[in-house]
């Protein structure tokens, strides 16, 4: 009797056992199907925008058959840009902007970071708090003033303007990040620096920023993203060709009153995204790690 | 990566040590005050471009349109009885409670989804799932505007395969409304989906065990481990998310510049209509000031977060 009831008992777990292995793997492949659903969904703009910028203007007018496929897939889109000075100005006026912001934000923000996580100071809690609030202020609440002091400072129409207002952007976040992680480099380290005769800025030199390497990169990034990104600053200050940068470049000079050459605007898209799409490439690990970081903590 | 054992031996100051230990107090000052003149430059940026604007975008607010005489809450005034306005305000709260609505659920059961596939697989479809995200948003927004073409677009091709007529995606008021919404979420969605997934992470295995052990189903585990333990990132992200996008310009500005009938200008976009390309600065600093309110609303809230996380840090 007893042996029938424990036998029993083993079949039961077994079969319960194999039951919870069939369920895990429908929820498995039910997980698969689902996420290819949704990334077929998400992926749909950038194949389309890739498929518009193979085709001819003569096979976009034509309007004939599935907007979907291309039939006589060419590169004269990209060559055409390629060799346009004026998209070759934009690509050149974006990368310097871009290097200028990145720059001088990651300065400021390495430079209070290290302050504001190490050497309190008067005020030095209010401030860090007060940076991240100034996160939350968007551009486009400040861009009507800004277009007056910007007026006033006579760079209205000059991509230098954004070289100054992009770091607001970029600059509260990124100290953000970073004093998230230098606060996590344990206290010792400095000690063990200043004994050893260290200043300040050869502790943050030579211990901090390569500990916090993984933070530098992803608050770089970010960095990046938002000047390479921007939209609003641009349209509204700049004017002129020569002066702009991609995001408006691409939309006023490819766009002329009612004709839109669809072909060459999307492979300007393609062109335009390819250096964050290879950034992140290489190094979305960082930067979700930075994001999450933070938020994960609280 | 140096692993912080290697601090450098060379900068040896025997002497240099000695007269820091002699007064402790010196040393806190004058620790305090580098500190201060390392903070000093973000202190500066900020004060020129963030706080100093702000309050010049409350004097202008207050200026007639020539700028050449004080008019109080004129402006205030004018933009609220102006119909045009009333749609802004409906449709800057439509689209940004709808859009982060969708998001946030739609982000959510995308981060359950990945939780659930083996870690190796998911840095392939997190990437993949990360690409709206990645392109500049202006650029993407482009596509989508050639997506919704009237006439020869790519939605509209596929409706008429299944013999429905073509649809004036952004030509009729409440489509392009939900276009715009569309847009944004598709954007956004992939932020939602990293932060949730980052929190579901962090939710400790013991807890859905000791759940199983009470007997607890799949629902229950969701509204009592799994909700609890992601409220505060939830609430962060939310509120973080409905600051971005109730400020948001460029899906608006690109896709319809407001238009059928002024019914998808948001604050953003109508401030930039009226006051970079119409010329009356202060009507469309006051309209942006509109926007303070609902912002500071959420910033109280995520201060309160973020304070709490400082207070961490500090312990």
């Amino acid at each position: 009797m007893s042996t029938t009831v424990a036998e029993r008992r083993i079949a039961v777990a077994a079969q319960r056992k194999h039951s919870l292995h069939r369920s895990r793997m429908w929820a498995l492949w039910g997980s698969y199907i689902a996420l290819s659903v949704f990334v077929v969904m998400f992926l749909v703009p950038p194949f389309y925008t890739l498929m518009t910028s193979l085709k001819s203007s003569a096979e976009i007018s034509a309007q004939t058959g599935s907007p979907w496929l291309v039939r006589h897939p060419t590169l004269e889109n990209f060559w055409y840009l390629i060799t346009y000075p004026n998209f070759q100005r934009y690509y050149l006026n974006s990368i310097i902007v871009t290097i200028l912001t990145v720059a001088v934000s990651m300065v400021i923000s390495v430079l209070a970071a290290f302050s504001l996580s190490r050497m309190g100071f008067w005020g030095s809690q209010t401030l860090s708090t007060g940076v991240f609030l100034t996160y939350l202020v968007p551009p486009s609440l400040l861009f009507i003033p800004l277009f007056q002091i910007i007026g006033q400072l006579g760079l209205i129409n000059n991509f230098w303007c954004l070289v100054l207002l992009y770091p607001t952007l970029a600059v509260p976040f990124c100290t953000w990040i970073m004093i998230g992680y230098f606060s996590s480099i344990p206290k010792e380290l400095d000690e063990a620096a200043l004994i050893d005769g260290a200043g300040y800025l050869q502790m943050l030199w030579k211990i901090f920023i390569p500990v916090a390497m993984p933070g530098i990169i992803a608050a770089t990034i970010f960095a990046f993203t938002v000047s390479w990104g921007a939209f609003l600053y641009p349209l509204a200050y700049l004017y002129t060709s020569n002066q702009m940068v991609l995001t408006v470049g691409i939309i006023s000079d490819l766009i002329r009153g009612d004709v839109f050459q669809w072909g060459k605007i999307m492979a300007a898209c393609l062109l335009a995204s390819l250096p964050p799409i290879v950034i992140y490439a290489f190094l979305m690990d960082y930067y979700v790690a930075g994001l999450t970081a933070g938020a994960t903590k609280g | 990566m140096a692993d912080g054992t290697s601090v450098p031996i060379d900068v040896i100051a025997p002497g240099q040590v000695r007269a820091r230990r002699n007064t402790m107090q010196r040393f806190a000052q004058r620790r305090s005050t580098t500190g201060f003149f390392l903070c000093l430059p973000l202190i500066l940026l900020i004060a020129a471009f963030v706080i100093y604007p702000a309050f010049y975008a409350i004097y202008l607010s207050m200026l007639n349109k020539k700028m050449t005489a004080f008019v109080g809450l004129g402006n205030f005034q004018f933009l609220l009885k102006r119909h045009t306005f009333q749609l802004v305000i409906f449709q800057s709260c439509l689209f940004a409670v709808t859009s982060v609505v969708l998001k946030a659920v739609i982000g959510f059961i995308l981060a359950h989804l990945m939780h659930n596939i083996p870690g190796k697989n998911q840095r392939i479809w997190r990437g993949l799932l990360l690409v709206p995200w990645v392109i500049p948003l202006a650029l993407s927004t482009l596509t989508w505007w050639w997506m919704f073409d009237p006439s020869y677009s790519a939605f509209n091709w596929v409706l008429n395969q299944f013999g429905i007529d073509n649809v004036p995606w952004l030509g009729v008021g409440w489509t392009a409304r939900f276009c715009t919404i569309a847009v944004n979420v598709w954007y956004g969605t992939p932020f939602f989906m990293i932060m949730y997934l980052a929190a579901l992470k962090s939710v400790p295995e013991q807890l859905y065990e000791a759940a199983a052990i009470d007997g607890a189903n799949t629902i229950q585990k969701l509204f009592f481990v799994t909700l609890p333990m992601m409220r505060n990132i939830i609430a962060i992200t939310v509120l973080f998310s409905l600051i971005v996008t109730f400020a948001d310009f460029d899906i608006v500005r690109i896709l319809t510049a407001g238009g059928p009938q002024d019914m998808t200008h948001v604050f953003a976009t109508y401030a930039f209509q009226i006051g970079i390309q119409s010329g009356d600065i202060p009507l469309g600093a006051a309209d942006s000031l509109f926007m303070f309110p609902i912002l500071a609303f959420a910033a109280f809230f995520v201060l309160r977060g973020v304070t709490r996380r400082t207070k961490e840090i500090a312990a």
